[in-house]
């Protein structure tokens, strides 16, 4: 085996393991994600979070916007904390945005709409919305229903 | 009855003689690394003996788990109507689990033991004696290259088994069976993270890669220089190397996710 071939060889050895490297890291992941610059961050308080996870996708008129980055739990007011960090491009979002948490599909990811409002300043970094609406929990959504036949049988 | 308990102090003695000579063995391999930037023909020698001649191996039952994971993934979630997550299933499985654990126990297989072989053969045809006699420390010239050669090889083959694998897993399920391409490739980038699921799939691999390399390299250099000694030194590279990995994957998930 002369030392040329051998050279060869391993030098396209080498590059076919960065490009499987880089197909994963650009084509399998999302890489695109990381890429967008930071963004500005905004909180909304909701009474329930139940399924929405750090990542889980914000959309508005159900094109992603953003990411939720963190979620906390304020133990004064017996609410969930949730911030989102929303793309720098989308910055004329107005002051009275409204943010509901939604399903995707049936049994899907849980993630959260954004809906504008009228306010005529824009949402800036470290704002928080105002007017928010819980994850729907099943368990209640069903006692709510048989609850009402029950009442409907005293009646 | 004696007899039992001397054996049992005999073996369990040689068993951390043989630990301790291993490590001692590890830090003079270690201490040539430096010395051995500056030696790049002997490295790519090496490379292309562990890493270049492991590729064909690694691309075809990387294709061929990515297919058979596509396959059952695919009668699997066609039950519950999700066979559009079909990516995320053959893609996550093989960037975090059977990419590193296959290729590194195919690499145990394949290079490995090739490894081992070759060592204990020349220590056994006394070439690494010459070597001593000519001043020449045999383990900065035999080993360390070997050693750095399955460390950078091992993430490079692991990687190219799973980016293979995706592409098999589309191959069948996209392909064949007909789920929809986008579906395959968009669910795939939305549920797998850079850090949490790649960079920690490149890590194992990398650790997988200097356990393996560091067992081959350890049994040849203390393979018993006959021909008996290098064909059970040889069969020790493979069993312990595998259960290295298996036993390394449990403690390294256990961590990561």
């Amino acid at each position: 085996m002369n030392t040329r071939k051998t050279e060869i060889l391993v030098g396209l050895f080498i590059a076919a393991g960065l490009v499987a490297l880089f197909m994963l890291a650009m084509k399998v992941s999302n890489l695109n994600i990381y890429s967008t610059d930071a963004g500005y961050e905004i909180t909304a308080n909701f009474e329930n979070v139940s399924g929405l996870k750090v990542k889980s996708p914000v959309t508005m008129s159900g094109v992603r916007i953003g990411r939720v980055s963190d979620i906390s739990f304020d133990g004064e007011r017996f609410e969930a904390v949730v911030k989102i960090r929303i793309e720098s491009q989308y910055n004329t979002l107005p002051k009275d945005t409204s943010a509901s948490i939604y399903t995707a599909g049936l049994l899907g990811e849980k993630y959260i709409g954004l809906e504008a409002g009228g306010d005529e300043e824009n949402l800036q970094d470290k704002d928080k919305l105002k007017l928010t609406q819980s994850s729907l929990v099943l368990e209640k959504l069903i006692s709510r229903f048989v609850d009402s036949f029950i009442d409907k049988d005293k009646k | 009855m004696l007899n039992f308990i001397q054996g049992l102090g005999h073996s369990g003695l040689t068993f951390f003689q043989r630990l301790g000579r291993a490590h001692i063995l590890l830090g003079h391999i270690m201490a040539g690394l430096p010395s051995m930037l500056l030696r790049w023909p002997l490295i790519i020698q090496q490379l292309y003996y562990v890493g270049v001649l492991s590729v064909l191996i690694i691309l075809v039952s990387g294709f061929f788990v990515g297919m058979v994971l596509g396959l059952q993934g695919y009668n699997i979630l066609v039950d519950f109507g999700a066979e559009e997550t079909l990516g995320v299933m053959v893609s996550l499985s093989l960037v975090r689990e059977l990419g590193p654990v296959v290729a590194a126990l195919l690499f145990a297989g394949r290079a490995g033991s090739a490894l081992t072989a070759e060592i204990g053969l020349m220590k056994a045809t006394e070439q690494l004696s010459a070597m001593e006699m000519m001043a020449i420390d045999p383990i900065r010239r035999v080993l360390t290259p070997r050693f750095l050669a399955g460390f950078i090889s091992m993430p490079l083959l692991a990687a190219i088994f799973s980016a293979v694998g995706i592409i098999g897993g589309d191959f069948v399920g996209v392909g064949l069976l007909g789920v929809d391409e986008g579906a395959y490739w968009s669910q795939m980038q939305a549920s797998v993270d850079l850090y949490d699921d790649i960079l920690n799939g490149v890590i194992k691999s990398i650790v997988f890669g200097v356990v393996v390399t560091w067992i081959a390299v350890f049994e040849g250099y203390d393979a018993i220089p006959t021909s008996e000694g290098v064909s059970r030194a040889t069969t020790r590279t493979v069993v312990h190397s595998s259960l290295a990995i298996l036993g390394l994957d449990f403690i390294l998930t256990a961590i990561m996710f």
